[in-house]
């Protein structure tokens, strides 16, 4: 079996990468795919704690790259979801720790046993960002509608091209709807507009509280079927599978309830 | 909704986010373009080379820059001449084959 290496990047930090590959990892994991999320922000590992999995960690990628354990050992399964496993990121080495040619050969070795591996990719474009791509079939840029985050995100497209990684998949992320309509966040349109079609646009994620509460408990808002954020999650990981799935309605409820906000009724 | 009466009542300020696309487009415009100082360097080392199999320049006096305003870009040249060179073998020859096409 020969699966997917997919990094997910940004350039920009806070955009929350880390986020969109615990939910992407969560959705697809379940709908059945088996899937690896490998934290590649050594120093900064924080995809075990978004994940709930902090207090499971033996290994981690730098103890796999090194020959300390088997990368079996290392791997975190999820009891929650089948078929789902986490590569913690090192918290006490730096970016230099992996070199692109380990990580090449640690995807390699992963692709053989998992359909899809998602990789946290660190912000910025130095070295840490080059190990991330390094293995990398395709990759998912995360951007916010704001001008520093997409002016990062063209930067990223042009050296994700340079790596032979093209047309990438974008994901938008935190829009805020009210703000749209008052003609105050940019848009998904202006955002495709301007990353033009070197971008392949494959969700808009609503900002949505419910993301700050299931990390505060380490339960990805895919598994959450309440959650707007996890249902865009949700769609995107169906995308992913090839399904065509329409963008969600992102106006908050229909005319009715926005007028009832209006008059006090609804919240 | 409170758009819309702002609307009704003529409040027709432009909000925020068309300033955002255009300082985006604009910002990207120069991003895409940024040439590294080598390859500029590059460039006028070729263009003095091209240059002077016509016209004797003056090598420290030129200047070569990407010129941006607002959204477009110019490659801005100035290039002192010396003199203008006879015309040489090469040229004249490769004249003289269109002539005779």
């Amino acid at each position: 079996m020969s699966g997917q290496v997919v990094v997910v990047t940004s350039g920009k930090g806070g955009v929350g990468k880390t986020t969109v590959v615990a939910n992407i990892g969560t959705g697809l994991a379940l709908s059945g795919q088996k899937v690896v999320l490998v934290d590649a922000d050594i120093g900064l590992r924080n995809l075990d704690v978004v994940m709930g999995l902090e207090n499971r960690i033996l290994y981690d990628i730098v103890d796999v790259v090194e020959g300390r354990t088997e990368v079996r050992k290392a791997l975190i399964r999820d009891k929650r979801v089948e078929g789902l496993s986490l590569l913690p990121a090192s918290q006490t080495r730096d970016k230099t720790a992996v070199t692109e040619e380990q990580m090449k050969c640690l995807c390699d070795s992963l692709k053989e046993e998992f359909d899809y591996v998602l990789i946290d990719c660190p912000a910025g474009i130095e070295q840490g960002f080059q190990n991330a791509v390094a293995g990398a079939d395709g990759a998912i840029i995360v951007s916010i509608p704001e001008v520093s985050a997409l002016r990062d995100a063209d930067k990223v497209v042009g050296l994700l091209e340079g790596a032979g990684l093209t047309d990438p998949y974008l994901v938008v992320n935190r829009i805020r709807m009210d703000m749209v309509r008052r003609g105050d966040m940019l848009d998904v349109s202006d955002m495709t507009d301007i990353l033009g079609r070197q971008v392949r646009l494959l969700g808009i994620v609503p900002d949505d509280q419910s993301i700050i509460v299931s990390t505060n408990r380490g339960e990805p808002a895919v598994l959450d079927p309440k959650s707007r954020a996890g249902q865009a999650f949700r769609n995107i990981v169906r995308r992913l599978l090839g399904e065509e799935v329409e963008f969600m309605d992102l106006n908050e409820g229909g005319l009715v309830a926005r007028l009832m906000k209006l008059v006090g009724l609804a919240k | 909704m409170l758009d819309f009466i702002g609307r009704l009542f003529g409040r027709v300020d432009q909000g925020s986010s068309s300033i955002a696309k255009k300082r985006l487009q604009l910002v990207l415009v120069q991003d895409r373009t940024n040439m590294s100082p080598e390859v500029l360097e590059d460039l006028k080392t070729e263009l003095i080379g091209v240059l002077s199999r016509y016209l004797e320049i003056d090598e420290v006096g030129m200047s070569v820059e990407l010129d941006r305003s607002d959204d477009s870009i110019a490659l801005v040249a100035s290039i002192p001449v010396k003199s203008v060179r006879a015309r040489s073998v090469q040229t004249d020859s490769l004249k003289s084959a269109r002539v005779g096409e």
